[in-house]
């Protein structure tokens, strides 16, 4: 159940905008990105920033609060203002609820305070990069031979059906709408339980293990796997395997 | 700082104003006086005589200069004083009756009526020279009369009650400033005694307190004992302040020296990235631990900055503490504790759901820590609103309690090695921001930790000067963050 990290062969490289005036953190995140497979370029103040993100079509934008020339606060809103909805990480030291609501109601996608796991950033980067884009409202989600049902709130696996409590379901549908992609533990806790801190034990590992022993205990090929360092991601089996 | 002078004081001024208003009411009141005394005795005269006038005109319009002239004699003759003045002369102005020889050598004024001195001798022998007033009146025929009164006496009676009024208004006017003077004086004294005191304080010495002035136990009193009790306060987080930036240096050297350590001995030996693996990753780890401490450390400083009150929204504790509970039952259930709620319905309060969520689950998460494989958790919410939460745990020793509350107590090494000892000062500073009672109390065995919310109105001036002294600490914390 252990996977080194995730699998890049199956993950399309991403167009990443860095907007950042640290030199330092860039450097570092750019290398980070581009080892996991990404494309980045970089714009080190907003105002070149807004110009590279307006010119050229990116996948994600990682931008900091605080930047010299144009905040980027301002920068997003900007840019939304134009009909540019490319999807938004804001870094920020500023971490208070109302500094996150800000950020969010600015234009921005998600929220990633300083400091950060790089694990974390790249998890995030690649949600929102991957993110469905506006499809007929499905009413069932299907991965490999677990299917959900929505509307019925039933889960069935193969012939089985699998019997949840309403957190195990919520939590299994995040997992299973960002199938394929990492989520970190930060990230199911803001997602199913809506909470914005990190608490002391990691309570998440307790509620996988729980819909461990439901989805993949008695079956051959686990779905859910831990990726160490970051968290968990939900994927098919692989059909070499 | 110079002393204060008298006439930039609000105190000075306030009594000038208040002197200005007294002296304008004063002076209608004489004023009216004067009208009423004076005034009255005027008219009185120039009535009688206009009246006279009207009677003699009317015999000499009825029955002729020759009756006219005996009327003006009797008259004359019955005032040999001169009190009551009568001249009567032909269209050639030579004389034809009355008491007085010839017209008075002065110009009509206001109204026509003449002031001119006359000859008098009260007492037969001296002759005095006293003022009249007199009137005219043209006859028929050329004939002109004219009738006056000597009025010497009324006029000093009017000037004694002038100037009787103006020393009046003067004096009072002078009693006033001098009241005030006095009340400036006094009142300065006092704000000089707390200025002084407030000055040595500023260069240094906090230990220093306003005196008070017990017996009065008036308005400077207060204003005394509440600067004293503010003070108090500045020096106990003060202390407090130092004692937490003591506590954070050394929690956070004994880790960065464990890092410092590792780093350097994975350095000395074969380094290649196989065998200094492990090293970075124990560091990663480390650094983490740090991050999370430093993370919790602003948590309070917020809490306890009480900004966040500005963000209250009307929340059911209800649904809060079902949430929470239902994040940490697998974690209890997979130590084999039970965990047994009573969560009273609609339990709502004005409150910060995030940070309450946060206190919750760091209550949850000891008291799940704490309590042996087996054990049972009890979670109640009653009506207040209050929550509890007890544990089966080895509890915490009664003298500690208030002690636990402080950043960074650990009081067991050995079973709290998870823990930055933060958890209960963040749930501490969370109460305080809510206005809520944080008692522990023993339940043989275990914790229990008790929220209380009730009256929580009563504490809210000791949490605003809590509050207001955290501010600036936490705006420091802010600048530091955005540099980092």
């Amino acid at each position: 159940m252990l996977v080194a990290g995730p699998d890049l062969s199956k993950m399309s490289a991403m167009q990443i905008l860095l907007i950042e005036d640290d030199v330092d953190a860039a450097d570092y995140l750019v290398k980070g990105l581009k080892e996991s497979g990404h494309q980045v370029e970089r714009a080190d103040n907003g105002r070149d920033g807004l110009i590279k993100a307006a010119a050229e079509p990116f996948d994600v934008l990682i931008v900091d609060r605080m930047l010299p020339g144009l905040d980027g606060l301002s920068l997003v809103q900007h840019l939304r203002a134009t009909g540019n909805a490319t999807p938004v990480l804001f870094l920020s030291a500023l971490g208070e609820v109302d500094d996150r609501v800000k950020g969010l109601r600015a234009g921005g996608d998600d929220y990633l305070v300083k400091p950060y796991a790089f694990a974390e950033l790249l998890a995030r980067v690649e949600t929102l990069g991957r993110r469905p884009q506006a499809q007929p409202v499905a009413t069932t989600l299907n991965i490999a031979d677990l299917e959900m049902d929505l509307l019925g709130r039933k889960v069935t696996r193969g012939e089985r059906v699998i019997d949840l409590q309403t957190k195990e379901f919520q939590l299994l549908e995040v997992l299973m709408r960002h199938a394929g992609q990492v989520m970190t533990r930060t990230m199911l806790l803001e997602k199913v339980w809506d909470y914005h801190f990190d608490p002391q034990t990691n309570v998440i590992d307790v509620h996988i293990s729980r819909l461990r022993q439901k989805i993949d205990r008695d079956f051959d090929a686990p779905l859910i796997h831990t990726v160490r360092g970051a968290g968990y991601c939900l994927r098919a089996p692989d059909p070499a395997s | 700082m110079r002393p204060i002078r008298l006439l930039d004081t609000t105190a000075f001024r306030l009594t000038l104003i208040y002197l200005g208003l007294f002296g304008v009411s004063a002076l209608a009141l004489l004023g009216y006086l004067y009208l009423a005394t004076a005034g009255f005795m005027t008219r009185q005269t120039t009535e009688t005589i206009q009246a006279e006038i009207a009677g003699l005109a009317e015999q000499y319009r009825t029955q002729g200069l020759p009756r006219l002239r005996q009327v003006i004699e009797q008259r004359s003759a019955a005032q040999p004083h001169r009190a009551s003045i009568y001249l009567l002369t032909d269209p050639s102005g030579r004389w034809v009756g009355g008491n007085i020889d010839r017209w008075p050598d002065a110009e009509p004024g206001e109204g026509g009526w003449l002031t001119f001195p006359v000859a008098v001798k009260p007492d037969g022998l001296r002759t005095e020279n006293r003022r009249a007033v007199a009137q005219s009146f043209r006859l028929r025929g050329g004939y002109r009369l004219l009738v006056g009164r000597e009025v010497e006496e009324r006029l000093q009676l009017q000037t004694r009650i002038k100037h009787a009024l103006s020393w009046g208004l003067g004096l009072t006017l002078l009693l006033g400033l001098a009241g005030g003077l006095l009340m400036s004086r006094g009142l300065l004294r006092r704000v000089d005694g707390i200025n002084r005191t407030t000055e040595q304080i500023m260069a240094g010495d906090l230990s220093r307190r306003i005196t008070l002035n017990r017996t009065r136990g008036d308005e400077f009193d207060q204003l005394a004992a509440n600067l004293n009790a503010m003070l108090d306060q500045i020096e106990r987080l003060l202390d407090g302040m130092r004692q937490v930036t003591d506590n954070i240096a050394h929690d956070l050297r004994t880790p960065l020296n464990r890092m410092r350590s590792r780093i350097e001995v994975a350095l000395l030996g074969d380094s290649d990235s196989e065998a200094l693996r492990p090293v970075m990753e124990q560091t990663l780890h480390d650094a983490e631990a740090m991050i999370g401490t430093f993370n919790a450390l602003l948590d309070i400083a917020r809490a306890e900055a009480g900004s966040e009150r500005a963000s209250f929204e009307e929340v059911d504790l209800t649904n809060v503490v079902s949430d929470i509970v239902d994040l940490y039952r697998p974690l209890a259930e997979d130590k084999g504790q039970t965990v047994e709620t009573s969560i009273a319905e609609s339990q709502k309060l004005q409150a910060n759901r995030h940070l309450l969520s946060q206190a919750l689950a760091n209550l949850l998460d000891n008291a799940i820590k704490y309590t042996p494989e087996g054990g049972e958790i009890r979670l109640t919410v009653a009506d207040g609103p209050s929550i509890t939460v007890e544990d089966d745990g080895p509890g915490i020793p009664t003298e500690d309690h208030e002690k636990v509350l402080d950043r960074f107590v650990r009081l067991d090494d050995a079973r709290a090695a998870q823990g930055n000892g933060l958890g209960l000062s963040l749930v501490n500073a969370v109460a305080k921001l809510h206005g809520a009672r944080l008692v522990l109390t023993d339940s043989e065995p275990g914790l229990c930790v008790r929220l209380d919310f009730r009256g929580r109105r009563n504490q809210n001036k000791e949490e605003y000067n809590h509050a207001f002294t955290r501010s600036t600490k936490v705006a420091q914390d802010h600048g530091q963050e955005a540099k980092a």
